[in-house]
């Protein structure tokens, strides 16, 4: 392929990507679908092409795979996006190729009049004492291992946090032959019914939780709900994790604290969507339902930039099943086809649905409220707790963005990413305000996705 | 079974399977920590598993920081412990 312009580009094949590309090229449109992975799927379908275990809803997987083959999508996997930038005709992306893009000799660019971006998300993290320790992983980053390798994170693990997730991944490492000891919910699902008009349609999605308790029952799996991991313990690695009950505010109930031994820790407090690339075009956003960063899109997933669309996590977190019908409607839309009224009435159903899911697990109040003063807040940069507070106590920071240069979280390798939610979240409550749009921006915007050697921005450019 | 291969960690040979991840292997391996912080020295290893956090960096056939959690092993690698940047004189 030679520098001519395809009529849609896609960042991101999972879900809304897959989808999205599916129903743009149905609709006439040349169509490539970029991804940083060496197949599509994105995290939820991760190396689905290797068979349907450990996998929900392969069929679906599989009838997109064949939908795309049909429809002439070109897949250019393991492609990282590394810059995206709007042109006289359309939209420019530079891309870093390969597994690990940092071993790239130069990058690849791709050209097109109209842009979806489908990028996805990636799990939430909150600092708490120990979270550094090597084997306290990202929930998603264990079920990454068993699904892309079978590998298991460990072979005692507790899995913590809050969220749907945390039902499949200790399922899945309960079925890799895994010991989970514990599966903690800082939350509890009786919230649901505060928001009866949200399980209005989907209950099904209740269902699936369900189904998996029921499994998790058979294993014998401890499931106390308000019970959260206070402290990772180790020294070199861990060895155990504090827990405490939780109330209803998220505030640990006065008592003995419970020790549980592991050698693994899958946590998370549900996901935030991964922004720099919308952020590097200008597309608006705002703080979502759940107190993250989202793109804001209209009925037919327009951002703000003229001929950008979003679909998927990225406008809000509300999984695979919102994310199918947003890249359905954004496909669409892109391909200048009609939206059959079904779609948007069937997102308005599911993002009620994820709406209520955020409502009933919060992140735990007591994470900021007693974050203690020698935490490690930016793991990058490695800036403890106390080291925010004197930025904004006694330096007089009042945004996220001046926290960032006095103490520097969020300057390191990740650019942000894992603690841009806590430090954003931590700054307001010091502030004694409400987390704002800005605070979060000053962690999502990125110049470049990954931080590449020199030799790949001195290299010619090379269009394929 | 599926075949194995190998490469070494710190002069350790570790088993791995085609297709495996250098992060993979060396957790398999029951390895959790491939590299020291540029300040405190501490251990860190795999953390968010899909790239995004950069503490699984590691050092392969001498180029530092590379995410062990998206490097494909390849037979014959010679990995080690990444203290801090990679390029510090030890």
């Amino acid at each position: 392929m030679n520098a001519d312009r395809y009529d849609v580009l896609v960042i991101g094949a999972g879900p809304a990507g897959m989808a999205a590309a599916c129903t743009a090229a149905e609709a006439g449109s040349r169509v490539v679908v970029v991804d940083a992975a060496g197949s599509p799927g994105g995290q939820f379908w991760r190396n689905a092409d290797a068979g349907p275990r450990l996998h929900h809803r392969h069929g679906a997987y599989r009838r997109l795979r064949a939908r795309a083959t049909t429809a002439g999508v070109r897949l250019a996997a393991e492609h990282t996006v590394q810059t995206v930038r709007a042109d006289a005709d359309g939209f420019t992306l530079a891309c870093a190729v390969g597994a690990e893009p940092r071993t790239a000799q130069e990058l690849t660019t791709l050209r097109g009049h109209r842009l979806i971006i489908a990028i996805g998300a990636y799990d939430r993290q909150m600092p708490f004492p120990g979270w550094d320790l090597p084997g306290v992983l990202a929930a998603g980053g264990v079920q990454a291992l068993l699904k892309a390798h079978g590998v298991r994170a460990g072979a005692r693990v507790v899995v913590a946090g809050t969220g749907p997730l945390l039902l499949p991944v200790a399922d899945a490492l309960i079925r890799s032959g895994a010991r989970v000891p514990a599966i903690l919910d800082a939350n509890s699902p009786t919230g649901f019914a505060r928001h009866p008009a949200a399980l209005a349609g989907s209950i099904g999605k209740l269902g699936e939780a369900a189904g998996y308790a029921a499994r998790l029952a058979l294993a014998r799996t401890p499931y106390p709900r308000r019970q959260a991991v206070v402290a990772a313990l180790g020294d070199e690695r861990i060895e155990a994790v504090r827990v405490a009950r939780l109330d209803r505010a998220g505030m640990p109930v006065d008592g003995p604290l419970r020790t549980i031994d592991c050698d693994a820790l899958a946590v998370g407090w549900g996901f935030t969507p991964q922004l720099e690339l919308p952020l590097q075009l200008g597309c608006a956003t705002a703080v979502g339902s759940d107190g993250s960063l989202v793109v804001r899109v209209d009925a037919d997933q327009r951002t703000s930039v003229p001929d950008v669309w979003a679909a998927g996590e990225a406008t809000g977190i509300g999984g695979s099943d919102l994310s199918l019908v947003e890249g359905e409607i954004a496909g669409r839309s892109a391909a200048a086809a009609v939206v059959p009224p079904s779609l948007p009435a069937r997102r308005a159903r599911l993002r009620r649905f994820a709406d209520a899911v955020h409502a009933v697990h919060p992140v735990p109040e007591f994470l900021l409220a007693r974050l203690p003063s020698s935490t490690l807040v930016c793991r990058c940069e490695e800036v403890d707790a106390a080291e925010i507070r004197e930025a904004v106590r006694d330096w007089g920071a009042t945004d996220a963005k001046t926290v960032k240069r006095l103490a520097r979280p969020g300057m390191g390798w990740c650019q942000g990413r894992v603690c841009g939610y806590a430090t954003a979240h931590l700054t307001a409550r010091l502030c004694g305000r409400e987390v704002t749009e800005a605070d979060l921006r000053a962690f999502a915007e990125r110049p470049f996705a990954v931080p590449l050697p020199l030799r790949a921005f001195t290299a010619d450019d090379e269009s394929e | 079974m599926n075949p194995t291969f190998t490469f070494t960690f710190d002069g350790q040979t570790i088993q791995f399977q085609d297709g495996w991840t250098v992060a993979a292997a060396l957790t398999a391996a029951g390895i959790r920590s491939w590299r020291t912080t540029r300040k405190e020295a501490r251990p860190r290893g795999i953390f968010c598993g899909i790239g995004v956090c950069y503490d699984c960096l590691i050092t392969v056939n001498d180029q530092p920081s590379l995410r062990a959690c998206l490097l494909p092993a390849h037979a014959g690698d010679v990995i080690v412990t990444q203290h801090g940047t990679g390029h510090d004189e030890r």
